[in-house]
């Protein structure tokens, strides 16, 4: 997979990473290839159970390189760290690069919901945020991935064809400009070939 | 295709003057994100543009109790964190050692799920009469729906998993009384809790507490005034007494936390022990 050489070098400042029904398996992945120094903090929201807080923070954190943690409400955004979106809670990124939690209403049946903490980053980050939208059983993200798009960030969605449940690639495929459309391994891919991702913490 | 509505850093902060020069609330140290969504939420459900918003704010066509409804966020649920109420189930008699009586104070009560919660929890633990509640929002008219004890029954299925699951003794149903589509929280109980209207921004000390709780009201605001509120709730605490803040905050960074010891980590439990 060739690509465009302005959306490798781009000065990216964050990755949002969402999924749902069979996404976590796509996360593992991704994060057992990437390596340990890769500096961009990578802050995901995944679909999970709303009375069960621990565990998946766990799994995610046995396979990977890096350490995932559930921010706290106000911590620091920072470089290198794998961030996940804690049960029951939004997440949203503020200006000031600092995380803020809500309990708002559930969006698209989700809290967290991957449209709010994908338009909060956008809105923080604009051209320099790489969205990346996974398998998932509805339409959550699709929102989130056109903000992302509309504020010139990147936007990557998962082959649908490789998906367990097609239903959040293709939904933001229908309503958002997606810039790449991927298989796991491409992902992957790009995220090792991006100038910003071999930057020296 | 429709353009998501937004605003920008100005607008809200138009927004957020217009509102305190009108209303005497000031928003400025609320958590921006989700100040920001309300705005939006009630422009949408309006249909109306910020501008309109504005001029029927500045025109008294939209009222002071609406505005604060509609931007305060209502969403709560009996036992929220059945873990945490679990834990306090096997802390309060240790909270009432050495005290004839309790005093507890909600802040951000919202539509009353915590505040009922706790009835239960003490009224199942033989301690009701020994304490006292009192209940504040600055949200008047959730106030009234918090004094009323109405859920609607499509919430109660939650509520009760969470009740089990927190370790409740009961039939939960005992609580309520069933009217039509509404279970209504048992009137003996309420009795117990005094609801006050309380704008967290501008409360000074009012009166000296054992126990507050404010769980998942912090988030909604920025660290100056979460760091503000946290010394308010210091100032309002007897020495021994217990903050209970939401499982994701934090007050480990605020100029407060060194009066605080930490009881419970995970549930966020910390006690008074330096003045």
């Amino acid at each position: 997979m060739i690509f465009k050489e302005a959306d490798l070098k781009r000065n990216y400042k964050a990755i949002v990473l969402g999924g749902s029904a069979g996404s976590f398996q796509v996360m593992i992945k991704i994060l057992s290839k990437i390596p340990k120094e890769f500096p961009l903090p990578i802050i995901i929201c995944s679909h999970r159970l709303k009375h069960i807080r621990s565990g998946f923070v766990e799994a995610l954190c046995l396979k990977s390189n890096k350490t995932v943690e559930e921010p706290l409400d106000k911590d620091a955004i920072k470089r290198g760290k794998v961030y996940l979106a804690p049960s029951n809670y939004h997440l949203n990124v503020e200006i000031g690069n600092t995380f803020s939690l809500s309990t708002e209403e559930m969006v698209n049946n989700s809290r967290p919901a991957i449209d709010l903490t994908f338009e909060t980053a956008a809105y923080v980050y604009k051209e320099k945020l790489i969205g990346i939208l996974l398998t998932g059983a509805n339409k959550d993200g699709a929102k989130g991935m056109k903000r992302v798009a509309e504020l010139g960030g990147l936007t990557l969605v998962q082959e649908p064809t490789e998906c367990v449940i097609d239903t959040m690639p293709k939904a933001a495929l229908a309503i958002a400009k997606i810039d790449y459309t991927l298989k796991t391994d491409d992902i992957i891919s790009f995220l090792m070939q991006l100038q910003a991702g071999k930057e020296v913490v | 295709m429709i353009t998501v509505l937004d605003l920008s850093i100005a607008e809200l902060r138009k927004i957020t003057e217009v509102v305190k020069e009108k209303y005497s609330y000031d928003f400025s140290n609320y958590a921006a994100s989700s100040f920001k969504r309300r705005i939006l939420r009630i422009m949408e459900l309006k249909r109306i543009s910020l501008e309109q918003l504005i001029e029927q704010i500045l025109k008294n066509q939209f009222t002071r109790d609406t505005f604060l409804h509609e931007i305060t966020v209502n969403v709560t649920e009996m036992y929220r964190d059945p873990s945490f109420w679990k834990t306090l189930r096997m802390q309060i008699p240790e909270m009432l050692s050495n005290r004839d009586k309790l005093r507890i104070w909600h802040a951000g009560c919202s539509s009353g799920e915590e505040v009922y919660s706790m009835l239960i929890l003490l009224k199942e633990l033989n301690v009701l009469d020994r304490v006292e509640i009192i209940a504040s929002d600055i949200d008047t008219s959730i106030l009234q729906k918090a004094k009323e004890g109405k859920i609607s029954n499509k919430n109660m299925e939650l509520n009760i998993s969470n009740y089990q699951r927190s370790n409740g003794l009961n039939d939960f149903n005992n609580y309520f009384t069933i009217e039509k589509d509404n279970s209504v929280f048992s009137k003996t109980l309420l009795s117990s809790v005094s609801f006050r209207e309380i704008d967290l921004v501008k409360a000074i000390p009012f009166t000296k507490c054992d126990i507050i709780l404010c769980r998942n009201v912090l988030i909604y605001f920025n660290q100056i005034l979460q760091n503000n509120v946290l010394k308010l709730f210091s100032d309002c605490m007897f020495m021994g007494g217990y903050l209970v803040i939401g499982a994701k905050e934090s007050i480990a960074w605020c100029d407060v936390a060194s009066k605080f010891t930490t009881i419970n980590l995970e549930e966020k439990i910390y006690k008074k022990t330096k003045d």
